[in-house]
């Protein structure tokens, strides 16, 4: 066990991180990720209104998204850089969002007083937050919801069950097909123990939590991600619809928009992008990059790959070394050790479109 | 068979001692993914940092353990860093090295005393 984001939580289970991870893209793992933020927006006066307070915190296009279905958001500052990376639904009478655990405490006032005049933010605080991710995800899930079986990626669903309403997503964070399932917190014991009963499902610590997202080329807030850097250069520009881009119907108007909508025409100074040591020594965060004598950057999470079966690393550089093949060295404990600038993500991801 | 503190035994084969890592210690690193050894014939001095081990949670040192020569090491290490997790004791030894004097090595635990150490 571990401290993380204040709670205690463990890096494995009995089968070990390796194990987990190899598991989890074979069968199905479940994961605990009740630490995170659930957070209600109810409207004050209207969705409308409600869409437009929200959109005007992030450069993401809110208003085009359907009820019933989930879209990744950004919090942006007014400097560009990001405050948080969130999932956001609509579930038609309001919006539903579940941000950084380590960020909740940051991002429910941030929203407090951004949508003051147009929403009631109210922290969920009677639920947990199960991942069930995999490619028997579906198979598991739907022994206990058969309905989950009809979703697709990004789809959410609220399903009456003998565990209470399940506030089921189809997405999660290791790049497989999955589905998080919020559950009333009295129940949930329950449910995870007919899911762990189930001979496919194992559970999964938070180090192989880390090892499939960093397969799945996905940025982990405060490593990856954070208020300096901007989602351009975190290579987040699919997050961003082209409503809010220059030349959209609703161009701009979020925190950041000058650096951001620079960014995006001119491209941006650095950016981040998958690294493949050439050894079999991982590169972990940290790790100086060079060029030649020249530092170029650093990474900002790595280590070994267990379905790629070597180490892989992500960081950010100047974009003129960003393009894949590109050769530079890491400092691993004094030594250069050569690394290729590569495609993200490493694993290919298996999402039900 | 022998044990430091850092969770090191070392073993006495001939004139040489044989120095590996604890199951309780493999067990602790998770599964190892990287051996960096140090060459054989190199002189080390006790508490020098000489191999490195990463697992997939972490990168951890072993420290020599004595003072003398490194006279071989287990190369079948780094092609399969799996065998530390597979065998600790036996086929996963780190390297063998040559002591002045071998009585230094009674400084070290016992295996009840390791025992009782790691509880």
């Amino acid at each position: 066990m571990v401290p993380f984001a204040g709670y205690e939580m463990p890096v494995q289970y009995a089968a070990g991180v390796m194990k987990e991870h190899l598991h989890t893209r074979a069968a199905a793992g479940l994961f605990d990720v009740s630490h995170m933020g659930q957070v209600i927006l109810r409207p004050k006066a209207g969705m409308e209104a409600l869409v437009a307070g929200f959109e005007a915190m992030m450069p993401v296009d809110v208003a085009s998204l359907p009820e019933g279905r989930q879209r990744y958001g950004l919090f942006t500052n007014e400097a560009g850089g990001v405050l948080d990376d969130l999932m956001f639904a609509n579930r038609g009478d309001h919006l539903f969002v579940v941000v950084n655990a380590g960020r909740k405490a940051h991002d429910i006032p941030h929203m407090a007083t951004a949508l003051a005049d147009v929403a009631e933010v109210v922290p969920v605080t009677d639920r947990a937050l199960l991942a069930l991710q995999g490619p028997l995800a579906e198979t598991c899930l739907a022994r206990l919801e058969p309905r989950v079986v009809a979703m697709r990626f990004m789809d959410i669903g609220v399903f009456g069950s003998v565990f209470g309403d399940l506030w089921v997503s189809r997405s999660g964070y290791t790049g497989e097909d999955g589905f998080e399932i919020s559950v009333p917190a009295a129940r949930v014991e329950a449910f995870a123990r007919d899911l762990l009963a189930m001979a496919e499902v194992l559970p999964i610590g938070l180090g192989a939590r880390d090892s499939l997202r960093l397969e799945a080329g996905l940025c982990l807030y405060g490593h990856d991600l954070d208020e300096t850097t901007s989602p351009v250069e975190a290579g987040l520009t699919w997050a961003i619809q082209k409503s809010r881009r220059a030349g959209g119907a609703r161009e701009g108007g979020f925190p950041g928009a000058a650096r951001i909508l620079r960014e995006l025409a001119e491209g941006p100074p650095r950016i981040r992008i998958g690294l493949r040591p050439e050894g079999r020594a991982p590169m972990r965060e940290g790790t100086a990059l060079f060029d030649g004598d020249t530092g170029v950057g650093t990474i900002t999470s790595g280590g070994f790959g267990p379905s790629v079966g070597a180490p892989v690393a992500m960081g950010y550089v100047p974009t003129p070394l960003a393009t894949p093949g590109t050769r530079l060295e890491g400092d691993v404990r004094g030594k250069r050790l050569p690394v290729t600038v590569a495609e993200m993500p490493f694993h290919p991801t298996t999402y039900k479109r | 068979m022998k044990y430091t503190k850092e969770h090191e035994w070392l073993r006495v084969d001939g004139d040489l001692v044989t120095v590996g890592i604890t199951e309780h210690a493999a067990e602790a690193l998770g599964d190892v993914v990287f051996v960096e050894l140090p060459e054989a014939g190199a002189t080390v001095a006790e508490g020098d940092e000489i191999c490195v081990i990463e697992s997939v949670k972490a990168a951890s040192d072993i420290l020599a353990p004595l003072d003398g020569e490194i006279a071989e090491v287990n190369g079948k290490l780094v092609d399969t860093p799996a065998l530390v997790n597979e065998d600790p004791l036996g086929e996963a030894w780190f390297f063998k090295m040559k002591v002045a004097d071998l009585s230094v090595l009674d400084q070290f635990m016992d295996e009840a005393e390791y025992k009782e150490l790691i509880g």
